[in-house]
């Protein structure tokens, strides 16, 4: 039942997939990354209108679920003269999603710099964008650090949804994989593996940059 | 583009599978908030392979995708011999993947608790089972429920992901809606707003639970 041979001769036809995970995971981290700041700016901003429509960005976005946001940008945004590719798709909704849970932590990495700092920073005559970019950011990214990490984590393992909405990820290649072959067990375990060790170099940087970043610091 | 009439007439149906959609993370909420416990004691045993095996476990289980999870469980499992139906294999998946997460939040929550209530239970010879019962777990869990919470967000959030089981949880339902009418736009977005509200609802459940937690 649980395969002696590990299944080599089932990669080749997986390797494509992950492929597709892996640019996936690669530009909507970039897009989430941005939005990350922007939107975590924007809920500082001392503009009613910016704050509000940032928030709204943020509750409407960890409100509903990933899958129906994949489901309505790929079935519905048609219907409105919107076509995407399920790549176009996939990479938008997932950066915006994984945008809004990002924005909380770059909004709350930035207050829980002290304020004495910012006071510092008055005190030596510093302008408020050199307090933020020399005092304040500084010290709000390592905090940002391990939950980037996760959520980097969270984002990966996210890629596999769009194998819903019909992109050949490795997911998607996984399940093709078992129908056509019907070695249901060792595809679905091999499936879970590959997962694993794109997975885990990820952890492992995470924890490494973590302790590089707070090396000489309290 | 937008038809009320159609709307409200998709609504009942959607309704019915929204009730799908709750009992699964009910389900899967309990099971995660046991298993979870279970993980965590499993973790601190002093028995060295079990807490290394736990580990592992976890860390695996944390990064690899659910939906991997849910296949592999249901479609894996049956030929073990284990039949399970769409709704039993989702709750299983679910609760197995948040227990993981949840076992994390159990371990910070007992840490959280200080060595002196250890050593006062050591000190008027309560066993290992009372100490746990009368003394940690009661301190242990109040502080970690708002996390808690959230985690149930979460995984309400991710039962559409049953779908691909093919449980008819109320995105499958929009979705099968969708494809007999050939209309997505108000199934689709129904569900979405559905999943809005009552997360939203839920949000502000335990932001004030959380509140009402932290004044003692």
């Amino acid at each position: 039942m649980i395969p002696i041979n590990p299944p080599f001769d089932l990669l080749p036809a997986l390797l494509p997939g992950v492929g597709i995970t892996l640019q996936l995971t690669i530009f909507s981290s970039l897009l989430a990354f941005m939005l990350a700041f922007i939107v975590g700016f924007g809920r500082l901003s001392k503009y009613k209108s910016i704050q509000v429509v940032s928030t709204i960005y943020v509750e409407f976005f960890r409100g509903t679920s990933l899958l129906v946001q994949l489901f309505w940008a790929y079935f519905v945004l048609p219907h409105f003269g919107l076509e995407l590719t399920a790549m176009q798709a996939g990479v938008i909704v997932l950066g915006l999603n994984y945008g809004a849970y990002a924005s909380e932590v770059v909004r709350s990495s930035i207050l829980a710099v002290p304020k004495s700092q910012t006071e510092a920073g008055i005190a030596l005559n510093m302008t408020s964008t050199q307090i933020m970019y020399r005092v304040i950011l500084p010290q709000a990214f390592l905090t940002m650090l391990p939950p980037f990490g996760n959520l980097l984590i969270e984002l990966l393992k996210g890629t596999a949804l769009v194998s819903l909405i019909t992109l050949s990820d490795l997911m998607f290649m996984g399940a093709q994989l078992r129908i056509t072959t019907l070695r249901t067990t060792e595809v679905f375990c091999l499936v879970l593996i590959i997962y694993f060790i794109i997975a885990y170099p990820l952890i492992l940087g995470v924890r490494g940059l973590e302790s590089k970043f707070s090396k000489g610091r309290a | 583009m937008w038809d009320w009439e159609y709307a409200f007439s998709i609504m009942p149906q959607l309704l019915k599978a929204l009730q799908i959609t709750i009992s699964a993370t009910i389900l899967g909420f309990l099971l995660a908030c046991i298993l979870g416990l279970l993980l965590a004691f499993a973790r601190r045993s002093n028995f060295k392979p079990l807490s290394l095996v736990t580990g592992g476990f976890v860390e695996f289980v944390r990064s690899t995708p659910l939906l991997a999870q849910l296949y592999f469980i249901f479609y894996v499992l049956p030929q073990c011999g284990i039949m399970l139906s769409p709704l039993s294999a989702g709750v299983i998946g679910l609760g197995l993947h948040y227990s993981t997460y949840l076992s994390e939040v159990y371990r910070a929550g007992i840490d959280a608790v200080p060595r002196g209530q250890w050593e006062a239970s050591t000190a008027l010879n309560f066993s290992r089972t009372r100490t746990w019962l009368s003394v940690i777990l009661p301190q242990a869990i109040p502080p970690i429920i708002p996390v808690m919470g959230n985690y149930f967000i979460g995984m309400f959030k991710d039962t559409p992901l049953l779908s691909a089981i093919t449980l008819v949880e109320v995105l499958q339902a929009a979705k099968i809606i969708g494809s007999h009418t050939f209309r997505y736009i108000e199934p689709i977005t129904i569900v979405g707003l559905m999943f809005l509200v009552l997360s939203y609802v839920s949000s502000v459940g335990i932001r004030r639970l959380e509140a009402r937690l932290n004044r003692w």
